[in-house]
């Protein structure tokens, strides 16, 4: 049973959904900063996706140069403020420091992090400079983390850089999908504007592409070509009922309530199926909104569910319920959805099978499926000689980052098929290099 | 843009941050592997005939969860064949021929100054420095600390080395003396080309209380060692400051050396006229790496205020730095507690009731324990802001409007000076004070 109030105001939605990670006050740099014990060939670095020099910036925030630690940061990692916040730093730098070894709390790192560029971004300081223009120009479909890092690094590089976005907002799931109690909108929106302001790349809003016309006018009117796509709009399950009004995406109700906050209604009873991060997200998100029961479902046993064990326990404490071995097998409801019918389902012989005749029905108002966004297969199909693997992931060569398609390169979750921003930041950043690496051999 | 390179006495180094004599610059491997790091210089473990070290050699004074606030050692010079350093030195310099080597030295006879000067500038030094600070061990030999102890013999061996030495000569001094500006004037006036300070302070850094020994414990005893590390920078600082100042002393160049380890560190010793700094007890924490902090740090200073080069402002701390008796006595600052910062731990309050000036009180509200300044009794002594955990919490603000002036050297001239023990001019004279026995009532 879930015990928030529905929000009906920004400031009660605000209250619900507060920061798990809330910037540090100097004093708290201060003290957390001086833990750091500056290792010598540090874990914490190699934990990193980006590899970010922690204990140097960690060191420059303890010494007052907390420009210095920011800059140390942006120079591994274009998005170092946004990732401060939504990494999951328990399974990657944080979880790595070598405090941990001594059951001592490890070093924040990530809210350090957030500490120093916060500074700056909140300065507008200009720390950033842009590479002698080359005359080259580069297009980037996508204005996710992907793709603005991948902007940020050609900027850098000195060429010009267009991107195309599909919607009116930049920053990709960073503002439209990750849970609002890790980041606000403004957080995100600030760093892109305080990179956008030094660095100087375009980015065309409200422009998809999505025509074979379009990407023949990007390849003649380009030298290079990112794809930083992510992926598409959540997946059908193919059960019987499931256009009925009340059941939506995981990724469609994050948006709208990213969009909307407390001016999204969300009902008392919901069900939430899926067992991966986002259905977790959403969880916890919907009974933040103030929805009293929530249960997630997940078809197989709880070990085997894909989500962080610290994003299943913050669901929990959220009030949600969970139920396991179970597989939604249709919606029920006159017009719109009163409850999911599940089956049970079993391990027999390393395989999940569902017993058909063990089936009941979750009674609910609102069901979120979190079963998973859809690849882009169909857009791929636009392009010459572009080659996904079997679940439509890009194919890309591991250093330079370029499709089988030479003019194309691409990274993030079109690539990896759904990972985490800091993961899109650097393949953005080393897709440029990989850009420019064949633009100049 | 920044340009860190300097030119120190004649010997040029892509940047000003070298290694001190020390372990860290025992070995070839060592000095490729710091200036791979970044380091701009490198000066040798001390030379001289090889000695024997014990086993047990350094100990630590740890503050709290910080390990190594002070370091001690009770090491002696190089302990290498002079043959094996001559060899990688000459190794370095071709890998590294823009990079600062110089040899530290430290012989006895007159002969062996010559001959070993000779071998070092034959290896291809960059310069030499005359070790004259290691207080222990080889000062009972007659040499190190011994020699800085003693400007006369001091000044003679500078001479020595400057008549056989063709690359410039650095005079390393030891602060185990009562005025720096003694050993500084003679090296200078024996004609060195630069001053390098300080070399360790003689101490002890801890008793075993078991054993009742000292650290480092060798076989149940131990001896005196040598104090660096950050413990002992305001020490350095202070000497520097006065070799700075000298009319004399401060027309040759200086190297700071002594609790170096971040580049706030780095820019205070350029401030207070060091044109090179040297490390060791740092490099010895945590290893070469650090100099990467010292370097954005300090790029980042100089490209925030304009500097070109550290010649922009070096010194410039020294004319602020002037004797007590022309500091201005109504220049008048007063505590200020930030309410909303404040987490009421009352160490404010007990600092200043019990080692200050009873200048705060309480709070009465049972909500909260925010104290509040007293204003009238404050004196501005700094001591609550200074144990206050909080950042920018408590903040010393400036109260008097600054159209008055008067230094002690004024009211001294214009005989306005306490001059006898219930002198009605005693400074605290109608400053209040509680009663003795209020101290009795809870
Ligand atoms: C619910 C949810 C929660 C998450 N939580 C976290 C978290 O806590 N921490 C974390 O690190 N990561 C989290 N992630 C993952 C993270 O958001 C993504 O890995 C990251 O945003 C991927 O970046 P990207 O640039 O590859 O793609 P995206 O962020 O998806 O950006 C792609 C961009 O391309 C645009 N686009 C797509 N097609 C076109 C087209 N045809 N023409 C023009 N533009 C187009 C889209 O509009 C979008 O702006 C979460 C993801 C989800 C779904
Ligand atoms: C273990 C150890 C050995 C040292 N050996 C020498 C030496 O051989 N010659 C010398 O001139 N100084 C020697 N020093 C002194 C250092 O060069 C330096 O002057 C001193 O440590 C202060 O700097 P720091 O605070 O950065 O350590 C030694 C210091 C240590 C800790
Ligand atoms: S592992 Fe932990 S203590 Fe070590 S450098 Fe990284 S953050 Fe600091
Ligand atoms: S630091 Fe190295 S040489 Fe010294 S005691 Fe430890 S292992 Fe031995
Ligand atoms: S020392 Fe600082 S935090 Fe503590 S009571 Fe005084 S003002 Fe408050």
């Amino acid at each position: 049973m879930a015990e928030y109030n529905r929000p009906t105001s920004e400031a009660e939605f605000q209250n619900n959904f507060k920061q798990k990670k809330p910037l540090m006050n100097p004093t708290e740099a201060f003290y957390e900063s001086a833990r750091c014990l500056f290792c010598y060939d540090a874990p914490c670095i190699k934990a990193c996706p980006t590899h970010i020099d922690i204990p140097l910036f960690i060191k420059q925030i303890q010494t007052k140069n907390t420009e210095g630690a920011a800059q140390t940061i942006f120079n591994a990692n274009w998005l170092g403020n946004t990732c401060g916040l939504v990494c999951p730093t328990g399974v990657l730098c944080e979880g790595a420091c070598v405090f941990n070894h001594q059951n001592i709390m490890p070093i924040q790192i990530g809210r350090l992090q957030n500490f120093a560029t916060h500074k700056v971004i909140d300065s507008g300081k200009e720390i950033f400079k842009v590479g002698k223009p080359n005359n080259k120009k580069m297009a980037i479909i996508g204005a996710g983390p992907a793709g603005i890092a991948c902007a940020c690094e050609l900027r850098s590089l000195g060429y010009q850089v267009c991107i195309f976005e599909a919607k009116n907002k930049a920053s990709g799931l960073a503002v439209h999908g990750i849970a609002p109690y890790k980041i606000s909108n403004e957080e995100v929106l600030n760093e892109i504007s305080y990179l956008q302001n030094q660095l100087g790349f375009e980015i065309r809003y409200n422009t998809p592409i999505n025509s074979k016309e379009q990407l023949q006018d990007l390849e003649k009117n380009y030298d290079a070509i990112f794809l930083g796509l992510g992926l598409g709009k959540t997946g059908a399950l193919e059960i019987e009922g499931e256009n009925k009004k009340g059941v939506i995406g995981a990724v469609e109700f994050i948006e709208e309530l990213r969009s909307k906050h407390h001016h999204l209604k969300v009902p008392n009873k919901v069900v939430v199926l899926g067992g991966g991060n986002t259905a977790m997200d959403a969880a916890s998100e919907a009974a933040k909104m103030g929805a009293k029961k929530i249960v997630l479902a997940y078809r197989n046993s709880k070990e085997k569910m894909k989500a962080y064990k610290f994003e299943y326990d913050f669901a929990i404490s959220a009030g949600v319920d969970s139920l396991f071995n179970l597989v939604p097998i249709g919606i029920v409801g006159k017009g719109k959805v009163e409850g999911v019918k599940f089956a049970k389902t079993e391990l027999i012989e390393g395989k999940l099978q569902t017993k058909n005749n063990d089936v009941f029905v979750v009674q609910c108002d609102l069901v979120i499926k979190a079963t998973g966004q859809a690849k882009q297969g169909a857009f791929y199909q636009l392009i010459d000689h572009l080659k996904c693997d079997n679940q439509s992931r890009l194919l890309i060569n591991k250093e330079t980052f370029q499709t089988s398609n030479p003019k194309y390169f691409a990274g993030g979750d079109a690539v990896n098929g759904g990972a985490e921003v800091v993961n899109a930041a650097y393949d953005g950043k080393m897709a440029a290099l990989g850009m420019h690496q064949w633009l100049t051999k | 843009m920044v340009d860190l390179s300097i030119n120190f006495a004649g010997i040029k180094a892509p940047n000003p941050f070298w290694l001190a004599s020390a372990p860290p610059t025992n070995s070839g491997y060592q000095i490729m592997k710091a200036f791979e790091a970044g380091w701009g210089g490198a000066v040798w473990k001390t030379l001289g005939i090889p000695v024997v070290n014990v086993s047990s050699r350094y100990g630590s004074v740890n503050y709290r969860d910080t390990r190594m606030m002070g370091f001690n050692n009770i090491e002696l010079i190089t302990d290498r064949p002079l043959a094996d350093n001559l060899r990688e030195i000459e190794e370095v310099k071709k890998y590294f021929p823009n990079h600062a080597v110089i040899a530290s030295l430290m012989v006895e006879t007159r002969k062996e100054w010559i001959q070993i000067i000779k071998d070092v500038e034959n290896a291809g030094v960059d310069g030499i420095e005359l070790n004259f600070g290691c207080p222990h061990g080889m000062c009972e030999r007659g040499m190190g600390s011994a020699v800085g102890q003693e400007p006369e013999v001091l000044k003679t061996i500078v001479e020595w080395a400057k008549d056989a030495a063709k690359v410039p000569v650095i005079t390393k001094l030891t602060p185990n003396i009562s005025h720096i500006t003694d050993p500084g004037l003679a090296a200078y006036q024996g004609g060195t080309d630069a001053i390098s300070l300080i070399n360790t302070i003689k101490s002890i850094v801890g008793i075993d209380l078991d054993t009742y020994a000292p650290y480092p414990i060798v076989d149940g005893k131990g001896t005196n060692g040598g104090y660096c590390g950050p413990a002992v920078k305001p020490i350095a600082m202070n000497m520097l400051k006065d070799l700075a100042q000298h009319p004399e002393i401060s027309k040759i160049p200086l190297s700071g050396i002594g609790g170096i380890e971040t580049w706030r560190d780095v820019v205070e010793f350029i401030l207070l006229g060091a044109t090179s700094i040297q490390v060791c007890t740092a490099v010895m924490h945590y290893g070469f790496g650090i100099v990467r902090e010292m370097d954005a740090g300090l790029r980042a200073f100089m490209d925030t205020k304009g500097y070109h080069t550290i010649y922009d402002f070096a010194g410039l701390a020294l004319p602020n730095v002037t004797e007590w008796k022309h500091l201005d006595l109504k220049y008048k600052v007063i505590a200020a507690i930030n309410p909303d910062k404040c987490i009421g731990c009352d160490l404010c309050y007990i600092a200043c009731d019990d080692g200050a000036h009873q200048a705060i009180a309480r709070s009465i509200d049972l909500k909260n324990r925010i104290p509040s300044i007293i204003e009238e009794n404050c004196v501005g002594c700094n001591l609550c802001s200074l144990v206050c955990p909080v950042e920018n919490c408590i903040t010393m603000l400036r109260k008097d409007d600054g159209t008055a002036h008067v230094t002690w050297a004024e009211r001294t001239n214009a005989d306005d000076i306490p001059t006898s023990f219930n002198d009605n001019r005693a400074g605290g004279i109608g400053h209040f004070v509680p009663k003795p026995t209020d101290a009795l009532k809870s």
